[in-house]
């Protein structure tokens, strides 16, 4: 646990958000020593006294913040969502990394299971329970780790819930997307004990990110 | 497979020596603290009906609380996952005091499900709750408490928080939130998601007078002097809230001048234990760990389902998480003599009991040192008499 009053570690994850990150902490001053795109180290060290960064998987960003391994991070809406999200604070959208999660499938595929649960294959499980349970519809979920377009197509579900960027992936596969179930861009996520104990050094950053916000 | 039947069910921790004895001495000394503070030692049963146990406690502690059927006469009965509402029902019924009551106490719980990712589901709840004085003056005499049972916990480095649930939830009613709208907002308000709030706002779900003052409520946390933005943001609003802002204020100047060197910082969004707390809430934090080690506040007239509304106040730790961050060291030596089994000598037998009696440790039945492990000393026959002398070479390994 790195709750050390002095240090402050804000999480990322590469690509993206890595990508758009570091010129707004090179605008306030904040370089890194190496660089984390093509650097094998998973901490970096910045040229701020007590500012280091953690380079880590985009779905593992609240869980190292909510416990507090990281101060603050920035994570997907996505991630959130599924994570939970309501034992962090989440005080800035970064307008960043913007795409929707979908329900889609194959034309008419949302009535197509008119007798027995529907059956749906995502990465999200927690975030697709709850929405079908939302709407009132019976489903079952298969839980995949990547290629969901393939699940309808080879008849393994009825219907996906994935995101959706352009919608090209889709389209190209015969799927279509169905109900828009959230909006997603990237967030800045902030650690409930390291907000109230590290008040001033999470404050600037915030102020740092919250230019960016998207308008 | 056969290994397997050794580990415990996740989130269930046992404790061993000498983590064991520390947690023990941690245990009295804390219970020390509470009776020279004039709080009385309560010990609620683990297990009662649900109807008693439930009551006035909401709908989160139902879902903690594991249940199972009596044998007896079929009805529900749970294991209690919270001790406050026992304390409160003790204060109703068992004790109806007619004055202040103060009660502490300390047990295990359990929980269904942590309450934070990795957290324990079989915590040692300690506390201490001050039924029947509505005054802020309770309020200190509480949060004093649990800063000192921090001091005796070897925690030397903490933060206190302070928030009021009346703000947050008079807020709801002045800007006509309805029951329907209120659970999204206060989800938004939990993650001080501005951007979310913003949503809700562009979605035309709130008006733009309750967008304001809501962006205000989620902005207004730091250091003490948050308080005068509250003042200018929400003041004049409700009298309830400026009440609740002038009791923050009052919070504040007594702990500064009781404790001058405790970091403080003020969260008006705070809404932790927001179904059944009524006003000031408390917490403290600590480096080392992500989320609040002790916290309260208070829960005036929870004790209205037991038929005795009473202002009531106070703040529970788990006592395991105390142990753990805490530098809290067993003042008792760890070491002891290692004596001869042989009951039929008469004076050994004595020498036994006169060393007991004064404390030491000894361990009978080793003739050889290296059987006593943990014993630095031996009680050996010299010179027709019974005398103790220190074990020169280290023997410890053994066993």
């Amino acid at each position: 646990m790195n709750q050390s009053p002095d240090t402050l570690t804000l999480a990322l994850s590469k690509g993206r958000i890595l990508e758009a990150t570091l010129p707004l902490l090179a605008s306030a001053g904040i370089t890194l020593q190496d660089d984390p795109e093509t650097s094998r180290k998973l901490v970096f060290e910045t040229n701020k006294p007590g500012l280091r960064l953690l380079v880590i998987r985009a779905s593992d960003v609240p869980t190292f913040v909510s416990y507090g391994a990281a101060d603050i991070g920035v994570a997907g809406k996505d991630v959130l969502i599924e994570h939970g999200g309501a034992d962090l604070y989440e005080p800035v959208d970064l307008g960043i990394a913007k795409c929707r999660l979908m329900t889609a499938g194959l034309p008419g595929a949302m009535d197509a299971a008119k007798h027995r649960p529907l059956r749906v294959a995502t990465k999200y499980v927690e975030t697709t329970r709850a929405h079908f349970a939302r709407i009132g519809r019976q489903v079952e979920i298969i839980k995949l780790y990547g290629s969901m377009e393939l699940a309808p197509i080879v008849g393994l579900a009825d219907v996906i819930v994935d995101l959706v960027d352009t919608g090209n992936t889709l389209y190209a596969n015969g799927l279509e997307p169905f109900d828009l179930i959230e909006d997603i861009s990237a967030r800045l996520v902030v650690n409930k004990a390291a907000q109230k104990m590290k008040h001033a050094q999470i404050g600037e950053l915030v102020s740092l990110f919250g230019q960016t916000e998207a308008a | 497979m056969q290994s397997k039947r050794w580990l415990l069910p996740e989130g269930v921790q046992e404790t061993v020596p000498p983590e064991s004895w520390r947690l023990e001495a941690a245990r009295r000394a804390l219970l020390d603290l509470y009776w020279r503070w004039g709080f009385d030692l309560i010990r609620p049963p683990l297990i009662e009906y649900l109807e008693s146990l439930l009551t006035g406690a909401g709908h989160e502690l139902d879902l903690q609380t594991f249940k199972l059927t009596d044998q007896l006469n079929g009805r529900m009965m749970g294991v209690r996952s919270d001790m406050t509402t026992q304390a409160t029902r003790i204060d109703a019924h068992r004790l109806a005091a007619t004055g202040p009551a103060r009660y502490c106490y300390i047990g295990s719980v359990l929980r269904t499900r942590p309450e934070e990712p990795g957290g324990s589901r079989s915590p040692l709840q300690v506390g201490v709750e001050k039924f029947g004085d509505g005054h802020l003056a309770s309020d200190l005499e509480i949060v004093s408490l649990m800063l000192e049972t921090l001091a005796v916990m070897g925690i030397s480095r903490s933060y206190l928080d302070l928030g009021h649930v009346a703000i947050y939830r008079r807020l709801v009613v002045a800007c006509g939130i309805d029951a329907e709208l209120e659970p999204t907002v206060f989800d938004v308000v939990q993650r001080k998601s501005r951007p979310d709030l913003d949503r809700l706002a562009a979605d035309q779900r709130i008006d733009a007078t309750t967008h304001a003052r809501f962006s205000a409520l989620i902005e207004l946390n730091g250091p003490a002097d948050v308080l005068a933005e509250a003042r200018s943001a929400l003041g004049g609003i409700d009298s309830t809230i400026d009440a609740a802002l002038d009791e923050l204020a009052a919070m504040v100047a007594l702990v500064q001048d009781h404790y001058p060197e405790m970091p403080l910082y003020l969260d008006l969004a705070e809404l932790r234990g927001y179904r059944y707390k009524t006003g000031l809430l408390f917490a403290a934090f600590a480096p080392g760990l992500g989320r609040e080690l002790a916290r309260g506040g208070r829960y005036d007239d929870v004790g209205r389902a037991f038929g005795r509304p009473r202002p009531a106040t106070g703040f529970s730790a788990d006592l395991n998480l105390l142990a753990a961050l805490g530098e809290f060291a067993d003042q008792r030596p760890a070491t002891g003599i290692a004596a001869p089994g042989d009951n039929t000598d008469a004076a050994l037998l004595a020498e036994i009991r006169r060393l007991r009696a004064a404390g030491e440790r000894v361990v009978t039945g080793s003739p050889e040192a290296a059987d006593a492990p943990g014993c630095d000393r031996l009680l050996e026959h010299i010179d027709g008499t019974w005398r103790v002398r220190a074990i020169t070479t280290k023997s410890d390994s053994h066993g």
